[in-house]
């Protein structure tokens, strides 16, 4: 008697989870169709870095390194060189002559941007980052100096 | 009885059944999938195509054009084979439904049934069973230990629910006192039989889901436990061919459900016209299987002992009293 009731309790228990599917079929889905539908990020979405310039359009990185020196993966590649005091690169002694990122080795966590102390690397929200070759996947300067324009729609928090 | 009558017709008849379940197959994976992914609120597939109408070929598409790989430990043999088997064992159930009344073509009365069968309800029982040799059999000849696990599971499973499919059947004969299927579609003129046996109903509705390997019942081939169980050893057409076997079982069963229970053809103005016969069978089918699908998507998988349990210590109890209790009210209403 016992087992009776307990089926039509797990009977009723059962038609409850269906009553919440069939809710939910007539619902509209949750899904964002990328890539016509952009996704939505919060602003400090840590994404492709970006090397950032002064409004003067000198380069805010003096290649002191310490990006390189925190990266937990050892993806950053800084070497320094002297300053032309008639075409300066950046505003200092000294300026980044090579600047890489390998891109396969960047685990995208950010402490590069939180130890550079002129705030010359920052983490941007290009995350579309697919290529066919290793080689091409290790970023130079004059590409990270490139901003991105990321298909995102960036949350207002 | 000549020849036509004989042999022709029923092999018309054959090769159209055999079509319409193919094409119905094809585009039930797509139905499925759609009405899987709208339940847990997300689009079902929408880019091979307007809608992703186009997926079912593009499946069909990659199947066929896969490379054929057999190991090498296998019985190629039964391997090779045994997907056949279980598509034959799904096909061969539906000789015996009838989808309509009859209608005259060229001066012959052709009735709407492969074959008119005495003991039609006896014969879908008995061939149920044929397409767990290919499942079976499949686990068993792919040389590898979760398949014949998932095919000792699926055995045992189809076995412990044939009972209770049988005794819900068997009341279904009490009522209408026949076993043949156009009796009790005519049984049905005024009633649907769901009404007089909702218990009844219950249990085959819920027997059919384990013969078929459904989930909730699919423990014979969840990828969480067996890899893919019977079917792991199997790629590209013939795993193709094993999972047409499980939808046209799944359709069949449906198309069973709605003729012993829900009326089958008959529905207003079904008199009129064999077409609307055909759309009345096909609406209530199509209800069916959208509770099939629907109790897939709402419900988790049962544990394999909890539900040898549920079908030998409650269900197969619930059919007999079921069948006493039909039994005894038509003795006293006759």
């Amino acid at each position: 008697m016992s087992a009776l009731v307990n089926a039509v309790k797990g009977l009723i228990q059962h038609l409850r989870a269906m009553g919440i599917t069939l809710r939910y079929l007539f619902m509209k889905p949750v899904t964002v169709q990328y890539p016509e539908q952009p996704p939505e990020i919060y602003p400090r979405f840590r994404g492709r870095h970006e090397l950032q310039r002064y409004e003067n359009g000198l380069e805010k990185c003096v290649a002191c390194g310490l990006c390189a020196a925190v990266c937990p993966s050892g993806a950053i590649y800084v070497e320094a060189a002297e300053n032309d005091p008639e075409h300066p690169v950046s505003l200092g002694e000294r300026y980044a002559k090579r600047y890489e990122i390998n891109m396969t080795r960047c685990i995208f966590c950010g402490y590069c941007e939180e130890a550079c102390p002129k705030g010359a690397i920052v983490m941007g929200h290009e995350f579309a980052l697919a290529d066919f070759g290793r080689h091409e996947l290790v970023y130079s300067k004059e590409q990270l100096l490139e901003p991105a324009h990321p298909h995102v729609i960036v949350k207002q928090v | 009885m000549d020849w036509i009558d004989a042999l022709l017709i029923p092999a018309i008849k054959s090769l159209v059944v055999i079509v319409v379940l193919l094409l119905a197959f094809a585009y039930m994976t797509y139905v499925e999938r759609k009405l899987v992914g709208r339940f847990v609120r997300r689009y079902g597939p929408n880019r091979a195509g307007p809608f992703g109408l186009l997926q079912p070929i593009a499946d069909a598409f990659k199947a066929i054009f896969k490379e054929e790989v057999i190991p090498s430990e296998v019985d190629k043999w039964l391997y090779v084979i045994c997907p056949g088997i279980a598509v034959a064992g799904s096909l061969i159930v539906f000789g015996v439904i009838p989808v309509g009344d009859s209608f005259m073509a060229w001066g012959r009365k052709i009735t709407m049934v492969i074959g008119d069968v005495n003991v039609g309800v006896l014969y879908v029982v008995a061939v149920a069973g044929l397409g767990l040799y290919g499942i079976f059999l499949g686990g068993w000849s792919s040389n590898n230990n979760f398949s014949l696990l998932g095919a000792l599971r699926s055995t045992a499973q189809v076995i412990t629910y044939e009972l209770p499919m049988g005794l819900a059947l068997a009341s279904i004969a009490a009522i209408t006192g026949s076993l043949r299927f156009a009796d009790i579609i005519a049984a049905q003129r005024t009633l649907p039989l769901i009404v007089l046996q909702p218990v009844g109903f219950l249990i085959y509705f819920i027997s059919g889901m384990a013969e078929i390997n459904r989930s909730p019942f699919d423990m014979p081939e969840t990828e969480n436990e067996l890899v893919s169980g019977y079917s792991t050893e199997y790629g590209g057409i013939k795993f193709a061919i094993y999972f047409m076997a499980e939808y046209i079982n799944m359709i069949v069963m449906s198309i069973l459900v709605a003729t012993l229970f829900l009326g089958g053809w008959q529905g207003p103005f079904a008199h009129l016209s064999p077409l609307l016969q055909l759309v009345w069978l096909g609406v209530k089918a199509a209800v069916v299987l959208f509770v099939f699908i629907w109790v897939r998507a709402s419900i988790p998988r049962v544990r394999y002992d909890k539900w040898m349990k549920f079908g030998w210590k409650f269900l197969l109890p619930l059919g007999l009293a079921n069948l006493a209790v039909t039994a005894v009210v038509v003795a006293l209403v006759a």
